[in-house]
């Protein structure tokens, strides 16, 4: 960890040697003030290779997307023709769609809160320099390797109704049993846990670089100055991790808006009213109802909920900084 | 399990030299003797080991169960060895199944071929960013980096029609090409140039190297610990992908690992042991590849991570 640390730091931008960012994003370099044709011609060189795929893998197929999207294009060909937007006036009258973007921002809204506490907490207590130290960052971590396959078969049988221990534990404490995944409602939840368990590891890992790269100094500082360790805590530490809590905030609200393969395989391709996320619909219009017209409206629906979620999040951002 | 962490921090001794050096423990990963045992050391270690156990509890099960009989698995319980005892049947019933092998010798050329190809065009290209001046530079790179919010899950129909239009369905090709682009790793990259040294390349170009020539004798070597950094990062996640290898692959013989063992899910049934064998089998290589490489990891996630700063 420590040498990790340092060659981070060893590796990280220095004000002094990215020089000219601010002035127009012009970079010093040996070809500067001579931007020939020569040295247009290198630069696209290097850029040639990612640019073609750049183009072909992201920017055409959204293109494309949106005219698929105002056609009733269908996977067996048939179809393409021009409707207009006869596919976002469905999507948008379809109860199914409103119940899929609701699930997907309900699932968003319940594991982004414990997803960044439950990470800063893990990271706080590994930071206090306990014994143990690679068996926590396994511990911890481990799950987030883990093919979304594996974790969705290890929670089906957790969450089985009759031999899973998730009821085991219940019927421990004198609860009830619950067909967690058939149960409405339930069943996201179930969903959410599972994915908590998955991926907390890996904004643990982000808490944990953020507070190794908290200067010494400050605490030591902090400490002759008389603050005792509560204080530091939240004058010092928690303060120094606002911009990485900014950071973890936004991958993780777009990460569960994303949600699909470990609903998909935890509810075994059987979609619940109250389970059924976004992407699933997408999937499920396209796919099964070979209806790629329509699923690209839905996937429009889909990215301008992302867009929404990510301008509002800026604007929240940039006020937070404003401010402090 | 806040109460613990509110404990950690007042019941601390008041502050003197040795109480601020438990900061500095991080660092140094210090024997637990070599310091006093305050009551919330003892605390937070409680709660640590707590929250340790009920993540690799689940885990740990898994593989309980994938050495138990069928019988014994599928009666429940949470006992450690069923009455039947310890067995390898459950891993001998899914390796005697040819495909496993095909699927994680699929799972392994393909994800290192996507990360090679992913690896090496967004180095070149984050070169160019850091380091060549052409026109309309800086709006194409934040053109890239704006796309990050693009979620692959809203193309997946225009490219799925796209890799037919191609013929490359149900091909290997289609399964990698679309997995290439990972703008993220330009942004990291880019920063990372920015903080090499031009004066390094300089003196190489004065000796007459040519700028590609600059770029691999010069460069790469010096970005070796984030290359490897990137590569890992970007191999877990062509690894683990599971919605595009399952939309464009359908012959059984080119699936990747996670999408066979999705497939073969149903015919099990409730064949709980087996089920968790496989499991166990499909997380061995990379839980082996942490082992490993657990300090580039840590650092690819953490530079991955602050990408988005």
């Amino acid at each position: 960890m420590t040498d990790v640390m340092a060659s981070r730091s060893a590796a990280g931008p220095e004000p002094e040697v990215t020089p000219g960012e601010d002035s127009g994003g012009r970079r010093t370099s040996p070809t500067r003030g001579q931007a020939s044709r020569r040295g247009q011609l290198a630069a696209w060189a290097f850029l040639a290779p990612f640019m073609a795929a750049f183009l072909l893998f992201v920017i055409w197929p959204l293109i494309h997307g949106i005219v698929l999207s105002l056609t009733d294009q269908s996977l067996t060909g048939a179809g393409g023709s021009f409707i207009g937007f006869e596919n976002y006036s469905e999507a948008l009258s379809e109860p199914v769609m409103w119940s899929s973007i609701g699930n997907t921002v309900w699932f968003t809204v319940i594991t982004t809160v414990p997803l960044v506490l439950l990470a800063l907490i893990m990271a706080l207590l590994v930071n206090t320099g306990l014994p143990g130290q690679w068996l926590w960052r396994l511990s911890f971590f481990m799950p987030f390797l883990l093919a979304s396959t594996v974790i969705s078969q290890i929670w089906v049988w957790i969450f089985n109704p009759e031999i899973g221990a998730a009821n085991e534990i219940l019927s421990a404490v004198g609860l009830e049993p619950i067909a967690w995944l058939q149960t409405a409602n339930v069943d996201l939840i179930s969903i959410a846990i599972a994915t908590i368990w998955w991926t907390v590891g890996f904004n643990f890992l982000l808490y944990l670089a953020a507070l190794q790269n908290i200067p010494d100094l400050q605490y030591e500082a902090a400490a002759v100055d008389g603050a005792g360790r509560w204080r530091q805590l939240f004058s010092i530490t928690i303060p120094q991790l606002g911009p990485v809590t900014g950071v973890i905030l936004v991958l993780q609200m777009l990460a569960s808006l994303k949600l699909f393969d470990q609903a998909y395989q935890m509810m075994e391709g059987g979609s619940s009213e109250t389970s059924r996320p976004i992407v699933q619909y997408i999937f499920e219009a396209g796919f099964v109802g070979y209806r790629f017209g329509y699923a690209s409206a839905i996937s429009y629906i889909f990215f301008v909920l992302i867009l929404i979620v990510g301008i509002f999040q800026m604007v929240v951002l940039r006020h937070r900084k404003a401010d402090s | 399990m806040s109460s613990t962490v509110t404990a950690t921090r007042t019941d601390a001794a008041p502050v003197d030299v040795a109480e601020v050096d438990v900061t500095n423990v991080r660092r140094t990963n210090r024997l637990p003797g070599e310091k006093p045992l305050g009551i919330a050391r003892v605390l937070a270690f409680a709660a640590l080991a707590f929250m340790a156990l009920l993540w690799l509890l689940p885990v740990l099960w898994a593989i309980i169960t994938s050495f138990k009989t069928e019988a014994d698995a599928a009666s429940g319980g949470l006992d450690l060895i069923g009455p039947s005892g310890f067995t390898t049947q459950a891993f001998e019933a899914i390796l005697s199944q040819g495909n496993v092998y095909i699927w994680a010798l699929n799972s392994l050329w393909t994800s290192a071929v996507i990360t090679l190809i992913t690896v090496t065009i967004s180095a070149l290209a984050a070169y160019a960013f850091s380091r060549l001046d052409f026109k309309g530079s800086r709006w194409i790179f934040l053109a890239i980096i704006a796309s990050i919010i693009v979620p692959p899950q809203a193309l997946i129909i225009p490219l799925y029609y796209q890799m037919l239009t191609f013929n490359m369905v149900d091909t290997y090709w289609g399964l990698i090409l679309p997995q290439i682009v990972m703008a993220p790793i330009i942004f990291i990259l880019k920063k990372f140039f920015d903080a090499v040294p031009v004066e390094l390349e300089d003196a190489a170009r004065v000796d007459g190297a040519g700028r590609l020539r600059v770029f691999f004798s010069v460069v790469l070597p010096l970005s070796r610990p984030i290359l490897g950094a990137v590569s890992i990062f970007v191999f877990i996640q062509a690894w683990n992908n599971f919605l595009w290898p399952f939309l464009i692959i359908n012959d059984t013989t080119l699936m990747t690992l996670p999408v066979g063992l999705q497939t073969v899910l149903s015919a099990y049934g409730v064949q709980y042991s087996q089920v968790m064998a496989q499991a166990v089998l499909a997380a061995l290589p990379l839980v082996v590849v942490f082992l490993f490489y657990q300090r580039q990891i840590v650092k690819g996630v953490a530079t991955t991570g602050f990408g988005g700063q």
